[in-house]
C-alpha cells in the first residue's frame, strides 16, 4: 500500500467520521467545525487526485464559510456550549432509512457500474487546462455563475435588510443618550405631544 | 485509491447529508446536511474527472459550479433564516406550518 493510499484512507475515514459527528454532537458550533474538518479531508483527497486548484480553493472557501457558519450557530444556538445533550430531530427513522438507501444505491452504482479507466496523462497540467477552459470554451458557464452570485448578493441584502417590506432599516431604533437615560445625541425630540417638549422618554 | 472506494466515500457523505437534511429541526443544522450532500457530490465529480475522463477540464468546471451552488445555498439559506426569524421569531422547521395566504 502506497503513501497515497494510506493518506487517502485516513482522510476518507476522517471525512466520514466528522460528517457523522456533525449531527450527533451537542453543540452547534462544534457541529460546524466538524463539517469544516470533513470538508478539509475531502480537500486533501482532491489534492491526491491532482485537482490542485479545487482542493486549495475548497480549503480557503470552507475555512471562511465555516467561520460564518459558526457565527450563525452562536446566533441561533438553542444549547450554548453544548452543556446539555441536544437531539433536535424529527422523522428520524424515515431520515435514517433514506440516508441508508441513498448510500446503498450509490455504493451499488460505484461497485457494480462499469466506468472507463482513463487516468490523467503524464505531463498533463490540470490547473492550466482548467484556466484555458474557464476563460475559453466554458466562459459563458463561468460568467453565468458569476452573475448568479451577484444576483444572490442582491437578493441576500434585500432579504436581510430591514428596509422596504418590513419598514425602515432603523425603524424603532434609538441612538444612545448623551448622558445615561438622557436624550439621544442626534435626533430632535418627537413633537407629537405638543407642549411636553422637554419630557424625557424612557423606553 | 480506486474509483469504487472514492465513490463509496462520496456515497457515505451524501447518505449522511440526506439523513441530516431530513431529520434536523433547526434551519442551520438542516443547511449543514445540504452542505454535506454537496461535499459528497464534489468528491464524486473530482473522482470521475481524475480517473475516467483523462483530465478533461469540464470535470473541474463541474466542481467549480458545485462550489458556486454551495456558496449560493449558504448565502440564501442564512438570508432566509434571518428573514424568517425576523418575521416569525422561528428557527425550527416545525414553527413554519402555515402559509400566509
Amino acid at each position: 500500500m502506497s503513501a497515497v493510499d494510506i493518506t487517502f484512507y485516513i482522510n476518507a475515514a476522517i471525512a466520514i467520521y466528522a460528517g457523522w459527528r456533525v449531527f450527533v454532537t451537542d453543540s452547534m458550533v462544534r457541529a460546524s467545525f466538524f463539517l469544516l474538518i470533513s470538508f478539509l479531508a475531502v480537500g486533501v483527497i482532491m489534492l491526491l487526485l491532482a485537482a490542485v486548484y479545487l482542493g486549495v480553493a475548497l480549503f480557503f472557501m470552507m475555512a471562511v464559510e465555516m467561520m460564518v457558519m459558526a457565527l450563525f450557530m452562536v446566533m441561533f444556538m438553542m444549547n450554548p456550549a453544548g452543556l446539555n445533550p441536544m437531539k433536535m430531530v424529527h422523522q428520524e427513522k424515515v431520515a435514517i432509512a433514506a440516508g441508508v438507501v441513498a448510500f446503498a444505491a450509490l455504493s451499488a452504482v460505484a461497485v457494480f457500474g462499469e466506468f472507463p479507466s482513463r487516468t490523467i496523462p503524464e505531463g498533463w497540467q490540470p490547473v492550466v487546462s482548467l484556466g484555458h477552459e474557464l476563460l475559453g470554451d466554458s466562459m459563458l458557464v463561468f460568467e453565468s455563475a458569476g452573475v448568479t452570485l451577484l444576483a444572490t448578493m442582491i437578493a441576500v441584502v434585500m432579504l436581510t435588510s430591514h428596509r422596504g417590506r418590513y419598514g425602515d432599516a432603523n425603524h424603532g431604533s434609538r441612538p444612545p443618550g448623551l448622558e445615561p437615560g438622557g436624550d439621544p445625541a442626534d435626533k430632535p425630540e418627537e413633537t407629537e405631544e405638543g407642549g411636553h417638549h422637554h419630557h424625557h422618554h424612557h423606553h | 485509491m480506486t474509483l469504487p472506494t472514492l465513490l463509496i466515500v462520496s456515497a457515505a457523505l451524501i447518505g449522511i447529508g440526506i439523513y441530516g437534511t431530513l431529520s434536523q429541526q433547526s434551519f442551520v443544522m438542516l443547511m449543514m446536511g445540504l452542505e454535506l450532500i454537496l461535499n459528497g457530490a464534489m468528491l464524486a465529480a473530482v473522482s470521475f474527472w481524475a480517473l475516467t475522463a483523462a483530465g478533461a477540464p469540464e470535470g473541474q468546471l463541474l466542481t467549480i459550479i458545485a462550489m458556486a451552488v454551495m456558496a449560493i445555498e449558504m448565502a440564501m439559506g442564512f438570508a432566509l433564516v434571518v428573514a424568517v426569524y425576523r418575521a416569525k421569531q422561528a428557527d425550527t422547521t416545525e414553527a413554519l406550518d402555515g402559509l400566509k395566504h
